[in-house]
């Protein structure tokens, strides 16, 4: 996909609005999976806007994501940037090729001790 | 010998703590003269004045001693309550023991010490005081207000509407200042033009305002509700009352390769001209530096062409003597020169540009005719670069300025805002450090222009740029993504500092007015008296006193019309007593101390004089104008043959202190 068709389709996909980013950094600032990211949760915002998405499609911090939602709750200026990270990465699985997950690989992962909810989780953040 | 009574205060535990009042008040008590003495907690209360208002009933003191706060905190209170009870308030003297003794010492016993030496001190003053009666100075019921920009004009309009009389002295041939050049004014957007022509207007027809137009302040002399001012008025080669303004000189003069300085330089105008259409006064000027006809006495066109007989080549500059009692500095302020910014490319190419030049190019009654267009070639900008902070916040070693000029935040998000809306397919970048849009409405006009209107707000500042083929090559960062920009840009617009005009320095030392490094005037408070000069009688409206926006100039020009009311409403102001006085016996007329005053006191008279063998002799003696006096004591220790004295600080009194706390 084109660089710009990318970055509306990411815009689409999640109704995020980057320019009302004032880059305070709040975000980043709350997110529980920042040591683990080499992109921060601003920076998929900032990155975005400016149009530097393959950076960020491939990175492994889309799957750091907690989907925790803090950074949501926190924004002073309601930019959602969990919103457009989840959105990101549909943008990678939907790719051809890319699907992580099949529904019948699910048995030989299942375990007395997982929670379901953590099976749907899984499936919606590595599957079609 | 004097009744002297002595009133030592605790302020609480701000002396008490430090020093042991009731040791200094005994210690006190024991000193000559002194016929009581008594310790409280707050003198100042109502209650501690009632004790000294007592005292000096009941033990018929004719002097007071208050030991306590610096005389600029409450020598007035103090004074006043003398004066209640019935003394001269001349006769009350004040030892400081809390700035100069509790505040700054931590041993208890040191600080009582030096409390008792301080108080000593100054009852060895009181001894030698006598009363003093402050003469009254009548006011001028005029104000001067110079610069004619925003801040000047509604400082006058506001003055005259008042009642009173308001002259305008302004170096340009017209008034309006910066806010005539400009094309919009944020957060509002509405046309500047549409909002200031209207208040010229209103100069103009106003009844109690004169305009001293392409005119400058030549002397000031004298003092608060009674300055003497001399003002310039410049030949502009153009009889003002025959001029109707009807432009026909200015379009028949020849001489068509003037830079047109109301454009900035961007394009040219005539050597006789009008700066702008709605000039106020609209009079034509002839530009001396370019006029043929002046530079060598062949040409005429003007004087031909004017039907109305207006020209005069042998115009000379001419002054006026005004009287008035209070003058308002509005002398407003400029960009800085861009020359040492060279990274910039400011002086390399003529598409880098500066804000106001922008604002030019943007204006309809610009060179452009309000299109937007390339300096150099005259095209359509696609890709525009504004730089931020260009001269402001540096370290002082450097070429800029130490402060942030406060403006460039909101005119650089209204440019980039007006570029966007006009022209769509524009990319439009600002570099910043920090934005910073406090004021009502101000951070919200900010937002909108990086969400609705799309500028590329970038964190970082541009480091060079370099023209290469037709191009602006920018090179910046980007401190948030952490890397390095090249922009290939079509105009670079850069947010120059602002400084104060340069008339300012010089007008400071004809007002006697402080200002601070930056060529800023200082203010008689920053807090608590901000429109005013620490001098009696000069006001401050505009950027002369610090950067402001428009909203805020005015707000401050209509606070300082108020300070200029308050004192032209009275009829007299009461002036210092503690004035110089000159002992004719001694005074040898050698001059020295009319050349020291500050103010133009000192007079000097022949006068005849009875020698012992009944001859009379005629001898030059000093005389001093106590109306006109400040008491700063300059003559007083230039006086070589000590016949200056200053009533209240009399060298005798001074070495009586000296001796005192050398006991």
């Amino acid at each position: 996909m084109e660089q710009k068709n990318l970055k509306e389709e990411i815009l689409r996909i999640s109704g995020v609005n980057p320019r009302k980013c004032m880059k305070c950094g709040k975000c980043s600032g709350t997110c529980p999976s920042y040591e683990e990211m080499d992109f921060h949760p601003h920076q998929f915002v900032y990155m975005v806007e400016s149009g530097d998405i393959e950076p960020l499609m491939a990175s492994g911090s889309l799957y750091r994501c907690l989907t925790c939602f803090a950074c949501v709750e926190r924004c002073p200026r309601q930019v959602e940037p969990a919103k457009l990270i989840e959105a990101v990465r549909l943008t990678v699985i939907r790719q051809q090729g890319q699907n992580h997950l099949k529904p019948d690989q699910l048995p030989g992962m299942l375990d007395e001790d997982m929670p379901q909810q953590a099976l749907v989780s899984a499936m919606r953040k590595f599957a079609k | 010998m004097q009744r002297i009574g002595v009133f030592v205060c605790w302020c609480g535990s701000n002396i008490a703590a430090t020093v042991d009042v009731k040791a200094v008040a005994e210690a006190l008590g024991k000193e000559p003269g002194v016929v009581y003495f008594e310790d409280y907690q707050y003198m100042c209360s109502e209650e501690g004045q009632n004790k000294i208002k007592n005292a000096i009933r009941d033990y018929k003191l004719t002097g007071a001693v208050i030991c306590s706060c610096s005389p600029r905190m409450h020598e007035n209170t103090f004074r006043k309550a003398a004066a209640a009870a019935g003394i001269n308030s001349f006769m009350v003297e004040i030892a400081n023991i809390r700035e100069q003794c509790s505040w700054i010492h931590k041993d208890k016993v040191s600080a009582t010490e030096k409390a008792i030496i301080l108080g000593r001190a100054a009852i060895a003053k009181v001894h030698l005081n006598a009363p003093l009666t402050a003469g009254e100075s009548p006011v001028v019921k005029r104000a001067l207000v110079i610069g004619g920009g925003i801040a000047g004009i509604q400082t006058a309009l506001d003055i005259a509407d008042a009642g009173f009389e308001v002259d305008i002295v302004e170096k340009k041939p017209t008034i309006g200042g910066k806010m005539s050049q400009i094309d919009k004014t944020f957060p509002t957007l509405d046309c500047a033009a549409c909002i200031l022509t209207p208040k010229m207007v209103d100069v103009a027809q106003n009844e109690k305002i004169r305009i001293f137009s392409y005119s400058e302040v030549d002397a000031v002399k004298g003092f608060v509700g009674n300055f003497k001012v001399s003002i310039r008025r410049k030949a502009r080669f153009v009889d003002e009352v025959k001029c109707t303004g009807c432009g026909l000189c200015t379009e028949k003069c020849p001489q068509k390769k003037v830079p047109n300085e109301f454009n900035l330089g961007l394009d040219q105008r005539r050597a006789i001209y009008i700066p702008f259409a709605q000039a106020v006064p609209k009079v034509a000027t002839i530009d001396a530096d370019y006029c043929t006809m002046l530079k060598t006495g062949k040409c005429g066109v003007c004087s031909k062409v004017c039907a109305a007989g207006a020209i005069d080549y042998k115009q000379k500059d001419t002054f006026v003597e005004e009287e008035y009692g209070a003058i308002v500095v509005a002398t407003g302020f400029n960009p800085i020169e861009l020359k040492k910014y060279d990274e910039f490319a400011y002086s390399q190419s003529p598409d880098v540009i500066t804000s106001l030049e922008f604002e030019r190019i943007t204006n309809a009654a610009g060179p452009t005719g309000g299109t937007l267009l390339r300096p150099s070639d005259g095209t359509h900008p696609k890709k525009i670069v504004f730089v931020q902070c260009v001269g402001s916040r540096e370290d002082g070693g450097g070429c800029g300025k130490t402060y942030c000029s406060k403006i460039c935040c909101m005119y650089t998000a209204k440019h980039a805002m007006l570029t966007r809306e006009k022209y769509p397919d524009t990319e439009v970048y600002v570099f910043y450090i920090d934005v910073r849009t406090p004021g009502k409405s101000f951070d919200e006009f900010y937002r909108r222009a990086v969400e609705e209107y799309g500028v590329h707000y970038v964190k970082g500042m541009v480091g060079k740029v370099s023209p290469e083929n037709g191009k602006l090559m920018v090179r910046a960062s980007d401190l948030i993504e952490g890397k390095q920009l090249n922009i290939d840009a079509d105009l670079v617009v850069l947010a120059a500092a602002i400084e104060p005009d340069q008339s300012a320095r010089p007008l400071a030392t004809m007002l006697t007015a402080s200002m601070d490094t930056n060529d800023f005037f200082t203010e008689a408070h920053p807090k608590l008296r901000p429109v005013e000069s620490p001098t009696a009688g000069i006001f401050l409206s505009g950027c002369c006193q610090g950067p402001k926006d428009i909203p805020e100039t005015v707000a401050q020009a209509s606070a300082c019309a108020a300070k200029v009311i308050g004192l032209l409403a009275k009829d007299k102001l009461t002036c210092n007593a503690c004035v110089a006085h000159s002992s004719e016996m001694l005074c040898n007329g050698c001059s020295t101390c009319e050349k020291v005053c500050p103010y133009g006191a000192i007079s000097y008279e022949e006068k005849e004089f009875r020698m012992p063998d009944r001859t009379t002799r005629v001898r030059r003696v000093a005389s001093v104008n106590p109306a006109v006096c400040q008491g700063c004591g300059a003559c007083t220790v230039a006086c070589p043959s000590g016949a200056m004295d200053l009533h209240g600080f009399s060298n005798r009194q001074i070495m009586a202190e000296v001796d005192a706390i050398c006991k």
